[in-house]
């Protein structure tokens, strides 16, 4: 059988990348890491470690608070995202977030996802429509949702509810999405539906996913960095990472016989 | 410890367990052929069982710790290669039973040579047995990469039992039916040595991640 070659193309990268909270607390240290394209990253470690900080940084959303700063570079193709004329709004629509907690807009499913889209000027009822079912295919929701797109998006489940926002999320075209623990709230057959979508959506956007689930890392990601203390202690392929991690470290974690 | 560590504990053990068995059936089977010891073979033939049971409580401890642990990493490796040895420590079980049986069909007939080379096959091969073994245990890629060279040696003494017995078996056709025999005992010597070096080679899989099976042999490293 022919292999056909695949170029690996990065995405993201993340060069010399300090973070301080409040200007004081170091949390991330020194972190050089690839993000490739149309993959699965996970990054993984103990609590405290700087995963969800480093997560945060891909979209700027430390900006939210007053005091954070950030030293490196992260570059987005060619531009450095963390430059002062990185547009924050556009750079969260091309780079978009799901977290922890599902997170839908109080009102109906359909305007969840229509929200962003008539955000970014698109009016035309039909094009919405066209829209808003493309992004619940994509979420695999559509099925379940199509004939009540008008019901508030309270009526879903927990775990319809966070392939919603994923849904809103993909609605406006992202090329990466970042995924902070989406399902360390859901039971464990939505947490499959959500690890299956993973592997879909992966055709179109690059994710990025910081979990505590160890195994869900190993099952979902292609590559993944184990981090500790703010510092990336080990960046490789998962399968590699989880059957013969170089690092001590790593294998003391993934083992389980940390410290 | 751990109840984790404990039960990877009590998994070693019972690998060692296992191996030892084997030993001990390896060395017991040439010396009822050797010293033309009956009850010694029978005792090898009889003692296979606790091989087979040892063989098959491995593989369910190993399964069941897969399933509900989720080793990773090293842990996932020393489990995975655990279920392989078994394989082929059971195998040498089973061929030290096969010496023995040659052993009582020998015993029941005269004397052709006296043994030489197959006493020495044997002490070679129990000690790849045991170093392979403790190589596994202990972690130690330097043990594994010297049973692994040792191999050679049986191969050569085999070879030489074989071009021994053919001369036999062309000057006078009498011997035949006791040369071919003993030629059998030889081969399963050297086979024995062949599983102990695969043992040997699953230790630097589980040192190092990396599988050297059909590969060029680590000669160069030693």
């Amino acid at each position: 059988m022919e292999v056909p070659v695949v170029l690996e193309q990065i995405e993201l990268r993340v060069k010399g990348l300090n973070f301080y909270y409040s200007g004081v607390v170091h949390a991330l240290k020194q972190i050089n890491l690839p993000i490739y394209s149309n993959q699965v990253t996970a990054l993984i470690g103990p609590s405290g470690c700087g995963k969800t900080t480093l997560l945060r940084c891909f979209n700027r959303m430390h900006d939210l608070y007053p005091g954070n700063r950030y030293e490196g570079e992260i570059y987005f193709v060619k531009d450095n995202i963390l430059s002062p004329e990185t547009d924050l709004i556009s750079l969260r629509s091309r780079i978009g977030m799901v977290f922890q907690k599902p997170t839908p807009f109080p009102m109906s499913i359909f305007d969840n996802i229509a929200y962003g889209l008539k955000l970014k000027g698109i009016k035309k009822r039909l094009e919405l429509s066209e829209r808003v079912e493309k992004a619940l295919v994509h979420a695999a929701l559509w099925e379940e949702v199509k004939d009540k797109l008008n019901a508030s998006a309270y009526d879903l489940s927990g775990g319809q509810q966070q392939r919603l926002v994923i849904a809103r999320a993909l609605a406006v075209d992202p090329e990466v999405l970042l995924f902070d623990e989406p399902t360390s709230a859901l039971d464990p057959i939505s947490t499959a539906k959500i690890e299956e979508l993973t592997a879909t959506l992966k055709k179109e956007v690059t994710i990025i996913i910081v979990t505590h689930n160890m195994q869900q890392a190993a099952r979902i990601s292609d590559r993944t960095g184990f981090m500790m203390l703010g510092e990336l202690i080990e960046f490789g392929i998962t399968n590699r990472i989880f059957t013969a991690p170089s690092e001590k470290l790593t294998e003391d974690y993934v083992t389980g016989r940390f410290g | 410890m751990t109840v984790f560590d404990d039960e990877l504990q009590k998994l070693k053990e019972k690998l060692l367990r296992m191996g030892s068995l084997v030993e001990d059936a390896v060395k017991n089977s040439v010396t009822a052929l050797v010293e033309r010891d009956n009850a010694l073979a029978e005792l090898v033939i009889d003692n296979d069982r606790l091989v087979n049971t040892l063989d098959v409580e491995i593989d369910e401890e190993s399964i069941r710790l897969i399933a509900l642990r989720q080793p990773m990493a090293s842990d996932l490796r020393f489990i995975t290669m655990a279920m392989k040895i078994t394989t082929d420590m059971e195998r040498m079980g089973d061929l030290a039973v096969n010496i023995a049986e040659r052993a009582l069909e020998l015993n029941a007939e005269p004397v052709l040579k006296p043994y030489i080379d197959i006493p020495k096959m044997r002490e070679i091969a129990q000690g790849m047995i045991r170093d392979a073994l403790n190589a596994f245990v202990k972690r130690d890629k330097k043990i594994a990469v010297d049973v692994i060279l040792r191999d050679d040696k049986v191969d050569d003494l085999k070879h030489d039992v074989l071009q021994e017995l053919a001369i036999f078996m062309v000057q006078d056709p009498t011997t035949v039916s006791r040369a071919m025999k003993i030629s059998f005992v030889a081969t399963y010597l050297e086979r024995i040595a062949d599983h102990a070096t695969n043992i040997a080679e699953m230790v630097i899989y589980l040192v190092e991640g990396k599988i050297i099976r059909h590969m060029v042999p680590p000669a160069e490293e030693k």
